[in-house]
């Protein structure tokens, strides 16, 4: 199975790579949407800034994320990946892919910002990419933005930072993580094994 | 909150391989780093640090491939640090796999490079790694401590501890937060490489002059010292590194050891 992960110039997208070659996967890393067919799944990770992300994606691609993943595609937006799903977010001014409704806010400064270490889950709901992982298993987060979505249904865990941190949202074949499941030991390489069984569908 | 505290080994490279002086001299063979990687992310390390002391233009290339080699056996975070002083370099070593970058001379030099990484990269990738000395002698406008009734300032070092900066490190701290950093790994000169525990003074002091997460680096020789930064300050991760590499103890032991002290860790 082909997967394609989107680079935005921003730092390391290795490590992605080999978790998801470690599960199988064969991975393209790409920098545009055009002509980007035959993948199974996209992934957009989780390193760099807000506006020169999602400026990098929309300057080199005249095809839109929307257009191009058309709801059919899954799609596993890990930190800033996953706030790039929102309308906006207080780290830039960039419009967002706003494929999800709400916003993403910075963290209260009376927090350690960021929010960096290894925090549990807590488990709101099933979902797919939680198969065979245990409440309240570590993950690693960094990061220093939460997203406050328009409608919590979308939460599918939380995590526990003096305030609430959406950690993982589900909408349709769209999959956000907070945290890095590409460095959260066993607990993460199983989450993209479960977002690869996904893609497969 | 269950944001648990960090374990992180720490592994000194130069030529390819590991190794651990004493103050910052005085270096011995401690083994290959990527198998040392594999055993600690197994062992549940929360996080790995690699700091080439050598740091020379012509070790460039041998810490790319060594970055890369261990990004594809770990999947935990880890840090790369060690004579970075531009972006184009910064950048090399985030591709190459690594998660952050620690700068630490480079950032004394050109205290700009600090925002220009936090742009490009986020916050999260800029680590700044701090060398403290304490210096005895009195100087105007430095933020004085005492022990054993000895004043005391604080001194930045550069330079892997061998220059001396005359920059108050409680100052440095608070400026290279305002700057962008993600976080501070901080190391205490005067114990380094002497097993003898954290410099709880300083520790404590920088991390209730920053909200960055702080890394307490420097003198650990024994479990024991781990659980003492914890207990005495609200550090957010401890650094060793001999006792890890020597066998001395396992990671898992020592996390074990913290919980039963009521310290959260991941296990």
């Amino acid at each position: 199975m082909k997967v394609a992960i989107f680079d935005y110039g921003a730092g390391n997208i290795f490590s992605l790579k080999v978790a998801l070659e470690k599960q199988g996967a064969t991975v393209d890393v790409i920098k545009s949407f055009d002509q980007a067919d035959n993948y199974s799944g996209l992934l957009l990770p989780g390193v760099g800034n807000f506006d020169p992300a999602l400026q990098n994606m929309r300057k080199n691609s005249k095809t839109t994320f929307q257009e191009y993943v058309q709801d059919k595609i899954p799609v596993l937006g890990i930190c800033l990946g996953m706030e790039m799903f929102f309308e906006k977010s207080e780290e830039g001014k960039e419009q967002g892919l706003s494929v999800m409704e709400g916003e993403v806010v910075i963290l209260p400064n009376k927090f350690k910002i960021p929010h960096m270490g290894w925090n549990n889950l807590k488990l709101r709901k099933s979902n797919p990419l939680m198969d065979g992982i245990p409440d309240s298993s570590w993950v690693y987060f960094v990061h220093s933005y939460r997203v406050k979505p328009k409608n919590d249904d979308i939460i599918v865990a939380d995590s526990d930072y003096g305030i609430t941190v959406p950690a993982i949202v589900n909408r349709g074949t769209l999959y956000g993580t907070q945290f890095h499941p590409e460095k959260s030991g066993k607990v993460g390489s199983l989450m993209i094994q479960n977002f690869l069984r996904e893609c497969k569908k | 909150m269950t944001l648990t505290k960090r374990i992180i080994p720490c592994l000194d490279v130069a030529n390819g391989r590991v190794v651990k002086g004493l103050n910052f001299e005085s270096i011995k063979d401690a083994g290959d780093p990527v198998l040392l990687a594999e055993k600690y992310s197994k062992e549940g390390a929360d996080e790995l640090v690699f700091l080439d002391i050598t740091a020379s233009q012509e070790q460039r290339e041998t810490i790319r491939s060594l970055v890369s080699k261990v990004a594809q056996v770990i999947d935990i975070p880890f840090t790369v640090g060690g004579g970075v002083k531009t972006l184009q370099h910064a950048r090399d070593i985030l591709l190459c796999g690594a998660d952050k970058v620690a700068i630490n001379t480079g950032a004394v030099k050109n205290p700009q490079i600090i925002t220009e990484l936090m742009n490009l990269f986020g916050k999260q990738c800029v680590v700044v790694a701090i060398d403290v000395k304490r210096n005895y002698d009195y100087a105007e406008g430095k933020n004085i401590f005492s022990e054993d009734s000895k004043k005391f300032w604080f001194e930045v070092f550069i330079y892997g501890g061998k220059k001396e900066t005359g920059i108050d490190a409680i100052e440095w701290a608070k400026k290279v937060q305002q700057l962008g950093a993600g976080e501070i790994l901080l190391t205490s000169i005067d114990k380094d490489g002497t097993k003898d525990g954290y410099d709880i003074i300083l520790t404590k002091a920088i991390v209730e002059t920053v909200s960055t997460p702080v890394i307490a680096s420097g003198g650990c020789g024994e479990p024991l010292h781990m659980l003492d930064v914890f207990k005495k300050t609200d550090v957010d991760a401890a650094l060793a590194a001999s006792i890890f590499h020597y066998e001395t103890h396992s990671v898992d032991r020592v996390k074990e050891y913290l919980k039963e002290n009521n310290v959260d860790v991941r296990l």
